[in-house]
């Protein structure tokens, strides 16, 4: 176990605001901080991605005012926020910050950025091999679909059982984007985006944010809540660009077995699990390499309403990415659900007798190099 | 010649070689003299052990489809007027993978594990661009 605690979160509800991404951020962190029972002037360590905005961490922290002694921007995708909890930990297991405050906002939706199908070109060396060819998002998680499909016969009608149980979810959420119920036909008949992902395998976009707030054990009798006690963390990055990768076993692989072991927990102890769901693909290949179910069996593991609140693993119980949530970079929502399921403050969604919960990012894109962030979190 | 849209590679000193065997018509790949490792994309050192003792070997050309996805929506500069079109994976005879489009083809008959072998498109004076078209 991790001597770091998690004290308080909050998720910004509006998926469409007027508010800046700076804005969004503070009243996040006010509202995480007031969750936790903490002060602005508590804050010592601070996280959030390089991306947000400019020089991120620079740019947040002026405007909050505040003093950290512990600053980390490091941006690996979606997942970054996971991994920042990650690191936070250790931060304060080293006496480097007592309060460690992660923040997120951006305005995708507003802004109009199409964040799934636009040209993924990020200004770096490997775009002159791979940015000539119509690259997506969409299309890179896209490949590995086609090909897991190929080799081990997953279907679409699978894919789609994964959308159903986020949109279920999606709906006992009232602050979700889409909360209409769908079916496996309603996702294979939406349109073709990039093939085997249609329309509704595809994560939605929108405005957002939110704040978690990372103690030390020690403050916890301070705090307004008991703390939700990170049991293991785990971060590794896949898919790096030799020209010899196996796509179908993600970066989930090297952190899931690592993440169990340190939690001393195993898969059946797992109550819930919050899996970053970009695409439906996406949760299917880290179901699979997190031990869920055996490479290749994901297709049927999801079947049969198994990630439905009731079934033997719910998953992302706000709706996720698919259907509530996606500014761009969703982990932090991960960890926020997560936590208020182990806090037993979910309403109608809530996982009875939430114990243990498992969360798993993914930054980047299966179809190239991408980063995972595995936490494991106790109830207190 | 009709002027080309899509994203241009931005080439610098370490992946010269390659867009000049592009001009050429030959797809290079790297291997690394010390330990022998093949590479794509080529980079300046050996992603297996960092020596900077590469070779540049002309490859065949031939490849075989990994994995290929037939875009029908997108917002890439070039590709949003001729949808759908093809992004795929393919894997050389040299054992390397390499991200590219499929074309000369008709989406609906691609599977993966068939051949392809490598197409170039002249768009300027310096850039000729590597796709691949069955075989």
């Amino acid at each position: 176990m991790r001597s770091a605690v998690i004290a308080g979160v909050y998720e910004f509800p509006e998926r469409t605001t007027t508010r800046s991404v700076l804005e969004i951020q503070a009243l996040s962190a006010r509202a995480a901080l007031a969750d936790a029972g903490l002060a602005p002037k508590d804050v010592n360590g601070y996280f959030t991605v390089g991306t947000n905005p400019g020089v991120g961490p620079l740019a947040t922290v002026d405007y909050l005012n505040l003093h950290p002694t512990y600053i980390d921007g490091t941006t690996i995708g979606g997942s970054s926020f996971v991994a920042h909890v990650n690191h936070a930990a250790a931060a304060i297991a080293e006496g480097r910050c007592r309060v460690a405050l992660i923040t997120y906002g951006s305005t995708a939706r507003s802004s109009g950025i199409a964040v799934g199908t636009r040209e993924r070109i990020a200004g770096e060396y490997v775009d002159q091999f791979e940015g000539l060819y119509g690259i997506s998002t969409v299309g890179l998680y896209a490949l590995v679909a086609q090909r897991h499909m190929h080799v081990f016969g997953t279907t679409s009608a699978q894919l789609a059982e994964i959308a159903v149980a986020c949109r279920r979810h999606a709906g006992l959420n009232p602050v979700a984007l889409y909360r209409e119920p769908i079916t496996v036909d309603d996702v294979v008949k939406s349109p073709m985006i990039s093939s085997p992902l249609h329309l509704l395998d595809c994560c939605v976009i929108t405005d957002g944010g939110g704040a978690v707030v990372v103690v030390h054990p020690d403050l916890a009798r301070d705090l307004r809540t008991p703390p939700v006690r990170l049991l293991a963390s785990a971060e590794a990055i896949a898919h790096t660009s030799a020209g010899h990768r196996d796509y179908l076993v993600s970066a989930a692989a090297e952190t899931g077995p690592r993440a169990f072991a340190e939690a001393g927990v195993t898969h059946d102890d797992i109550d819930t699990a919050m899996i970053y769901d970009s695409f439906t693909i996406t949760v299917l290949m880290t179901l699979e390499d997190l031990g869920f179910c055996k490479k290749g069996e994901g297709g049927r593991f999801v079947e049969g309403g198994r990630l439905q609140l009731g079934g033997a693993l719910p998953i992302n119980t706000d709706g996720g990415g698919l259907s509530s949530n996606h500014p761009g970079m969703r982990g932090i929502f991960l960890v926020i659900e997560a936590v208020k399921q182990l806090r037993g403050e979910c309403g109608d969604r809530q996982v009875k007798d939430c114990r243990v919960a498992l969360v798993h990012g993914t930054g980047g894109t299966l179809g190239t190099r991408h980063s995972g962030a595995t936490l494991i979190l106790g109830r207190a | 010649m009709a002027e080309y849209t899509k994203p241009l590679p931005e080439i610098t000193p370490e992946s010269r070689p390659f867009w000049q065997g592009c001009k050429r018509h030959q797809f290079l790949v790297q291997r690394c003299r010390a330990c022998g490792a093949r590479q794509h994309y080529p980079r300046g050192v050996c992603a297996s052990c960092w020596s900077q003792d590469l070779e540049w070997l002309p490859s065949s050309g031939r490849a075989t489809v990994y994995s290929f996805t037939v875009t029908h929506r997108t917002q890439a500069r070039g590709f949003r007027d001729e949808l759908p079109y093809v992004l795929a994976w393919v894997e050389l005879e040299e054992g390397v993978q390499v991200l590219t489009n499929l074309v000369g083809c008709d989406p609906a008959t691609l599977a993966i594990g068939m051949p392809v072998r490598v197409t170039f498109e002249d768009v300027n004076a310096d850039v000729s661009i590597p796709r691949f078209t069955p075989a």
